[in-house]
């Protein structure tokens, strides 16, 4: 059974008495531990998709099982919950709480999960070593550069040891070299079995991972762009441990 | 746990913004203190009116008081004859469920003079020495009158301390007391022999003020010496103080019975005052004077009872009233200042759009947030709450200060516990709406707010 399970999955915006399908009859597996990005255009639905995945969003129709539960019948509260245990969010603007410091914004999800103060403590620290930020967790969001904000917002997704990971466009608001050094950290995480989703519109980064999954007009596109997917033409699909996105990276 | 994080969080964000939480909290400190405030100035009004009542004589006193004839009589008012000693005799004599009968004859127009001083006492009364107990009087110097003075009128007085510090001067004008014994003084220019003079009746906040004054350097005073006028003191004691009392016989024969009205002699009492044995009895006691009297009235009811309930009723009617407005003023302004919390608490959520956004993409529930709104606002209440008491007990003291003569506020602790329980109130009211608004923020809206 897939870790994800979306079946015939649409979303339908009415706005003005237009009907707007941002996502149309998706249906999509993810296994556990795999390392996947979708990609597409902006306004193909992909962040649609990635807010339904996430549990922000809960579709029009269709059916999404996470980790055995169904998430389309689950209140707002269950849903919370569900965000709160199993997914971890990285964002483009990071989204730290400027008047917490690094410390706190990585305990914030613990918070909301109940657990005591001391214990919150260490796996906050224990996060904030995997990504190498532990040395400054008492700054605040505004002293850190792009980079170790995004780090620290890794650490925070990382804390609650989710069932998967959501990356919406995670360098996007970073220099090339610092993004690579971001997308390294993804990789690295992918190797020790975290399951992943990089969303991107850029091919580039998609390159990164093993599978791509590419959204076009709200549907999910039936034959891969192959330039678009930033691959060579040799094949769809490179297999997890061959490490084929190192050598595309490069 | 959940709980106390969410309450320090609530104390992070005010402090985070200090100066507005503080002007917010003004509101709620301002409520506090005119709530705390117009109890206390109520309180202290309700204690002085509880000492002029014992002033005026106690809560078993009742008074017979003229009063038109009921409808069905009306072809016999003009012969109502009015209370006279015909009543008293008959009260005393044949309704023994009262203890003291005390009839009073007015001396009217009765303006005392001692050379070249004069006054106007409150009342200038022939009297039997009943009255002494009847209006809970203390002899203070002399005696008061004899059976003889009463058999042959004779022209004898006894005075309050207030006609005493008109005419001879006061101790504080004085330096010492004068005791006018033996005195003579003219009563509507009449010789009249001061045989006795009444302690002096005055409040608990008056005697801690006189013996302020006293202990206090004596200050040279510019100018004339300023007359005591009526806005002196507690009315009741003042009232009680400027009295002049003869004996019953003699306010007749000499004011009386020369003809007081048009020549013809006036010998209605101005007042029967009486005294139940017990106030358990009060209802049979007044049934059987009011037997008595139905005789010696020849069945015209021109009169009726006055007891001290009604007084009472009255009075607290008066404190309840002022309470009531008084506390729906206060709780107005508590009420304003809980709408400033909510405006303050609507606009910090607006800014916090993101953050929440964040907070609920981390896993927050609707809940978490609301409550945190809550707490938060619920915090700024009680924070301002307990300014507020601090703020009550300045704002009485000023109270107390700003007009001295009155009587002295008195914080109550239930006060205190309602002001600050009807702010937590208002706390937790002004954060539901804000609190909902923030729990029910999409998240991805949220998120995507600049």
């Amino acid at each position: 059974m897939a870790l994800v399970e979306l079946r015939n999955v649409s979303k339908i915006y009415h706005l003005g008495g237009e009907e707007i399908r941002a996502l149309d009859d998706v249906s999509l597996d993810i296994d556990e531990g795999e390392f996947i990005s979708i990609i597409g255009p902006s306004g193909s639905g992909k962040s649609t998709l990635m807010h339904i995945l996430g549990c922000l969003d809960s579709p029009s129709h269709g059916s999404i099982r996470l980790d055995g539960t169904m998430i389309q019948s689950a209140t707002t509260r269950q849903l919370a919950t569900i965000r709160n245990r199993k997914i971890g969010f990285v964002f483009q603007f990071f989204n730290l709480l400027p008047k917490l410091s690094v410390l706190q914004n990585v305990e914030l999800p613990m918070v909301y999960s109940g657990i005591s103060g001391r214990q919150r403590r260490e796996r906050a620290m224990a996060a904030l070593e995997q990504v190498d930020m532990a040395n400054r967790c008492k700054h605040r969001p505004s002293q850190l550069s792009g980079g170790q904000q995004q780090r620290t917002a890794i650490a925070r997704a990382l804390v609650n040891n989710p069932r998967i990971i959501f990356a919406d466009e995670p360098t996007g608001n970073l220099d090339t070299h610092t993004g690579e050094a971001i997308l390294d950290l993804f990789r690295h995480l992918s190797t020790e079995g975290r399951t992943i989703v990089l969303v991107t519109h850029d091919p580039e980064i998609a390159a990164v991972t093993p599978r791509r999954i590419e959204i076009r007009d709200g549907k999910i596109a039936e034959k891969l762009d192959l330039t678009l997917a930033g691959l060579s033409p040799k094949g769809a699909r490179v297999p997890h441990e061959a490490g084929g996105a190192e050598t595309q990276g490069s | 746990m959940q709980l106390l994080n969410t309450i320090v969080a609530g104390f992070k964000e005010i402090w985070a913004h200090k100066a507005r939480s503080l002007l917010t909290m003004l509101g709620i400190v301002l409520g506090v203190a005119s709530l705390v405030g117009m109890s206390a100035l109520i309180k202290g009004m309700e204690n002085g009116m509880k000492e002029s009542m014992i002033a005026m004589g106690g809560a078993d006193k009742v008074l017979i008081r003229e009063e038109d004839v009921p409808p069905d009589q009306e072809h016999l008012a003009d012969q109502a004859p009015g209370r006279t000693m015909y009543d008293v005799i008959g009260l005393r004599e044949s309704a023994p469920l009262l203890r003291l009968v005390s009839p009073e004859m007015r001396v009217n127009g009765a303006m005392i003079t001692r050379g070249d001083k004069a006054t106007w006492p409150s009342e200038c009364v022939g009297v039997w020495p009943a009255v002494l107990e009847m209006n809970l009087h203390t002899m203070g110097h002399g005696r008061f009158f004899s059976d003889i003075d009463e058999e042959e009128a004779r022209a004898v007085c006894v005075i309050g301390t207030g006609i005493r510090d008109e005419l001879f001067g006061s101790p504080e004008e004085v330096g010492h007391e004068i005791i006018p014994i033996g005195e003579t003084i003219q009563i509507r220019g009449q010789p009249f022999t001061i045989v006795g003079m009444l302690t002096h009746y005055e409040s608990e906040e008056e005697r801690r003020e006189r013996e302020a004054r006293a202990n206090a350097p004596k200050q040279e005073q510019a100018g004339p010496q300023r007359r005591r006028g009526w806005g002196r003191g507690n009315w009741a004691f003042w009232r009680k103080n400027t009295t002049v009392y003869m004996p019953l016989n003699t306010s007749y024969i000499r004011f009386r019975a020369a003809g007081d009205r048009d020549g013809i002699p006036d010998w209605r009492l101005s007042d029967i005052d009486i005294k139940v044995r017990d106030m358990g009895v009060l209802e049979p006691a007044l049934q059987q004077a009011r037997n008595v009297m139905m005789v010696s009235h020849r069945g015209i009811e021109d009169f009726t009872f006055q007891t001290q309930e009604n007084n009472l009723d009255q009075i607290n009617t008066q404190i309840r009233n002022t309470r009531i407005s008084g506390g729906t003023i206060a709780g107005i302004s508590l009420l304003v200042g809980g709408i400033g919390i909510m405006n303050i608490m609507l606009a910090s959520i607006n800014e916090r759009i993101r953050e929440i956004g964040i907070r609920k993409a981390v896993g927050a529930s609707g809940f978490a947030i609301f409550s945190q709104v809550l707490v938060e606002s619920l915090v700024i209440a009680l924070l301002g709450a307990a300014a507020g008491v601090v703020a009550s007990y300045g704002m009485v003291w000023l109270l107390a200060h700003i007009t001295p003569t009155g009587n002295l506020p008195v914080i109550t602790p239930f006060a205190l516990i309602v002001a600050v329980c009807f702010s937590a109130f208002v706390g937790v009211v002004a954060g539901l709406f804000p609190g909902l608004k923030a729990a029910r923020l999409n998240p991805i809206e949220a998120l995507r707010y600049e």
